[in-house]
């Protein structure tokens, strides 16, 4: 069974997370011609765009309201409505998300009413303002990105005839891993609606002329569309019923909800292309089972290296549980499974993942880098798979570390980074395997030589 | 003062921002204020300006006190560096929650205080105040007086409420706090100095890639003792001794000047403003040193160094200065110093520039500016990505420097970009910086990658013009 650690603490040190806001600008980027601000002091948004664009090269424009000492006395709508003119002026965008920030929320701004007197000043009654409460210290980056994605669904989707598409629901994925779902999905000739779609605009082609706003994005009338879906599949397993886009489709206009893993690792993609093949009657495409098949072939050829690694994994819980299982399917012991969250779902999502481990996993939610060292170092672990602040476990204990998820600000190439599917499933674990045997190669002789070298002891060495 | 650039997209409350030289009578633009909403300003707030000038301080425990994010967002993402504790290096928060907003985050900001500091032996802890703090009313002074003298260590509060001010304000309340550190307890002022050799304060360093350690040995070459640097590899004991000084040099005058003149007023030490970037600043640093001490044996040494140095990377210089001659360059930067010593460094290595601005330049600096720029340049304050993007276009800037956040756009209007922040891993002062940024500027504004993206992006416009051998 998992052994689990949680604990109330007065101080985090090095944090694993993020806060509210940052995961609720994501999806907004996912919008097309959507525009987003933050209501708040200057710096949260300046602060976040910077990690934002470190992770992704590409330019992140975040409006704020750029509160002030007045603004927080006596209320900030007139900032927020000065922030609105401005960037319609500027960007001329179709949506324009508001995310509060931790000062809007503590001196009680009305978020939703201020967005309301606003439209009704400017006679844009039909004009979508999409207002999130992100509170910086009611959660994670992760509850503020799903809570960004329930409010867009639930501020635009309306009553519509039934058009037989399927809505796909997606996390803080890369764009990468979102071109892939949208290939699989077409190679099984699936009509969707795919929501947030970053695809194209946090990795965006070179091309001329530059437009403020980049090109791709889901469309706001697809969204609108999204309750005459025949089905819905969300990889949100871990995301409470209250921040459900899915749960909100299924409960107000009956769309079914297949609310299913990350399809990383082969159980996973399985699955998906199961609930596929089943909603739309189709059949496997040979493709695909090609691809298939060469995920197995990588994961025997792999299988004996993979069983030398004790991993720690960390980062948002739906990609942690997504990684955690496919380390674990893999024969590579999870040592180590930590999130920055206190997501209830996940630590329910693991026992029977962590029960089938040959050894003891240490589960830790609310964690910091600080705890997840301590924890590695006790579990001997020997690859960290998760951000890039787990750069701190390579510098601090010499573990290396292979980048996946959000944020990667020192490597490039964080939204190209393919990842699930089979075909990118079998890249993962490529990087995952190669940074074990680079690692081995590495300290081996070393390693052998102090170990049993006969002369070693008699040249005055100590263990 | 008269519209410099009327534009339908400009936001009408930015245009007393920009200018253009030689196009108006008046010469000054407005600075120093707030920034405007729905602008997208690259400016962060109080707490970056707070956080970036005493992060150096390395044996420090640095604990913000605030909900996760403004934590998060400035763990060890400077490139500062170290020459003793890694302590610095950890970012430590209250990490408050709901529930602490609520009822107060004093007594959690005490066990914060309490378990750090039996955790981590530290002399120093700097406390930052963040949005949430300012507004909740917690009472940072009285924790932090009474964690004090229950450890009986410094623990200073720093007011850094993001919403009292804007960045320079952040400069501010870490200048503040720096003086309740090195304040002599009861002593009479001004301090004696007993050091024959004379020394100084260096302000506005903040040791990127060593950069503090090259000046300070060029300093030691000529008979200049560093007392201590503001803020770049400092720790609790030296800052304790920035009383005794000769001088105070300054660079960062944007983040420091406040420190220099409090310094002047309580301990009386003069202050002079310095470069290091670039051959020609370089050079007149610290020729002014040496006239400032007045010592013709000093003076000596420093020609005999600007001689040695200068004759040993002019060559590379040169060459690069042949590659780039007639290049046009953006300047976007935090503050004036490094805007003014840009342009003529840019001069150096033969590049005009077209377009210059800051987050946060003060008023006599934007008046350099105006005064050493040629004719045409743009020169704004607090500027926004749709503003850079249409004056980098319109002046047809080849180049532009700047921050993380500007890179991607940079890069993407097909401009060459040099990252003149405070994460780079390589130096850009003195006269082995002087190189780099030669090497840099060489580097981005000529590679090969520019051909395949001008004229219409990633289209098959390069393939075409190749002379690639077909068969």
């Amino acid at each position: 069974m998992p052994r689990e650690k949680t604990h109330y603490r007065n101080v985090n040190e090095n944090p694993c997370n993020m806060c509210m806001p940052m995961g609720g600008i994501l999806p907004f980027k996912g919008i097309e011609d959507a525009m987003v601000i933050i209501h708040g002091s200057q710096g949260c948004s300046t602060y976040m765009r910077r990690h934002i664009a470190e992770h992704f090269n590409e330019p992140i424009d975040v409006g704020s309201s750029s509160l002030n000492e007045k603004g927080t006395i006596y209320g900030g709508a007139q900032n927020l409505f000065q922030a609105l003119n401005n960037i319609r002026r500027v960007y001329k965008p179709r949506l324009i998300g508001i995310l509060t920030s931790c000062l809007a929320e503590t001196i009680g701004d009305d978020v939703g009413g201020i967005a309301r007197d606003y439209l009704k000043q400017q006679g844009l009654d039909e004009f979508p303002l999409v207002a999130v409460a992100t509170p910086g210290y009611g959660g994670t980056h992760s509850e503020g990105y799903w809570m960004a994605v329930y409010k867009i669904v639930a501020g635009l989707a309306r009553p519509t005839a039934k058009h037989g598409g399927i809505n796909i629901i997606v996390p803080n994925l890369s764009p990468a891993d979102i071109r892939e779902i949208k290939r699989i999905l077409e190679m099984m000739g699936v009509r969707y609606t795919l929501l947030p779609d970053i695809s194209e605009t946090l990795d965006r082609p070179i091309a001329r002329p530059y437009t403020k706003i980049p090109p791709g994005g889901t469309g706001l009338e697809d969204i609108r569309c999204m309750p005459g879906a025949a089905a819905t599949i969300q990889f949100g397993l871990t995301v409470e019923e209250s921040l459900s886009p899915g749960h909100y489709l299924q409960s107000e206009f009956g769309v079914p909800l297949y609310n299913l893993p990350v399809p990383m690792g082969v159980e996973a993609t399985d699955l998906l292309v199961s609930r596929l093949l089943e909603i739309t009657g189709g059949s496997l495409p040979r493709a695909l089972e090609l691809e298939r098949g060469r995920l197995l072939d990588c994961m025997v050829d792999s299988h004996k290296y993979n069983a030398q690694g004790r991993g720690a994994v960390f980062g948002d819980p739906e990609l942690v549980y997504a990684m955690a299982r496919t380390c674990a399917e893999n024969g590579l012991h999870p040592a180590v499974v930590a999130t920055g969250s206190g997501n209830s779902g996940l630590k329910r999502l693991m026992e029977p993942v962590l029960a089938e481990c040959p050894e003891d996993v240490l589960f830790l939610d609310q964690a910091d880098f600080m705890s997840i060292r301590t924890a590695c170092r006790d579990a001997g672990v020997n690859i960290a798979i998760g951000h890039s602040d787990g750069k701190f476990l390579t510098e601090k204990e010499g573990i290396p570390l292979v980048r996946m998820g959000f944020p990667i600000h020192d490597h490039v190439g964080g939204q190209r980074l393919l990842s699930i599917g089979y075909t990118g499933t079998a890249m993962f674990l490529d990087r995952v395997t190669n940074t074990l045997l680079d690692n081995k190669h590495k300290n081996y002789r070393a390693a052998m030589y102090r170990k049993f070298y006969w002369g070693f002891k008699e040249r005055g060495h100590t263990c | 003062m008269s519209t410099a650039v009327p534009n339908e997209n400009l936001i009408t409350e930015r245009q007393l921002s920009i200018l253009v030289k030689g196009r108006q009578r008046k010469n000054q633009l407005k600075c120093d204020a707030e920034s405007i909403a729905g602008c997208v300003s690259q400016r962060a707030c109080v707490y970056c300006g707070a956080r970036v000038v005493l992060n150096p301080v390395t044996d420090a425990i640095h604990l913000v006190h605030g909900p996760i994010g403004c934590a998060s967002y400035t763990w060890d993402i400077r490139g500062s560096l170290s020459s003793g504790s890694e302590l610095y290096r950890n970012s430590f928060s209250t990490d408050l929650k709901e529930n602490d907003v609520i009822f107060g985050g004093e007594k959690k900001l005490a066990r914060a205080i309490d378990e750090l500091v039996e955790k981590y032996p530290a002399e120093l802890v700097f406390v930052y105040s963040t949005c949430v703090v300012g507004v909740i009313g917690d009472d940072l002074e009285a924790v932090c007086r009474a964690a004090s003298q229950k450890h009986g260590i410094k623990i200073i509060p720093v007011q850094s409420s993001g919403f009292i001010g804007n960045k320079s304000a952040g400069y501010r309340a870490a200048c503040d706090a720096l003086l309740r550190l090195i304040e002599p307890a009861g002593e009479p002022r001004p301090v004696k100095r007993l050091n024959p050799v004379p020394s100084v304060n260096y302000l506005g360093d903040f040791n990127l890639a060593g950069e503090a350690w090259i000046i300070g040995d060029y300093l030691k070459q000529i008979g200049v003792e560093v007392n201590v640097v503001f803020t770049g590899d400092s720790n609790y004991r030296d800052l304790k001794k920035a009383p005794q000084a000769t001088l105070n040099i300054m660079q960062c005058a944007g983040s420091m000047a406040y420190l220099a003149r409090r310094m002047e007023e309580l301990y009386g030490i003069p202050s002079m403003q310095v470069s290091f970037l670039g051959l020609d600043d370089t050079a007149a640093s610290l020729r002014n040193i040496a006239s400032f001490l007045n010592d013709p044996e000093m003076k000596r040494r420093v020609e005999e160094l600007i001689r040695r140095e200068t004759a040993a990377v002019k060559p590379q210089i040169e060459h690069y200065r042949s590659k780039l001659l007639g290049k046009k360059a953006a300047v976007y930067v935090g503050g004036g110093f490094k805007a003014i010593s840009l342009i003529k460094q840019f001069r150096e290595i033969g590049i005009d520039v077209v377009m210059v601005g800051t987050q946060t330049g003060r008023e006599e600096e934007y008046q350099t500016l105006h005064d050493i720029s040629d004719d045409g340049t743009v020169i704004l304050d607090d500027a926004n990505p749709s503003e850079l993007e249409r004056f980098m276009t319109e002046k047809g800037a080849h180049l532009l420097v700047g921050g993380v956040k500007e890179r991607p756009l940079a890069y993407k209007l097909g401009v060459a970009f040099i990252d003149h922040n405070h994460d780079r891993k390589h130096p850009l002062s003195g006269y082995v910086g002087a190189v780099n940024f030669a090497r840099e500027v060489y580097s981005t504004v000529c590679s090969p990658v520019w051909k395949y993206t001008r004229e219409i992006g990633g289209g098959l416009f390069a393939a075409g013009k190749n002379a690639l051998p077909e068969r």
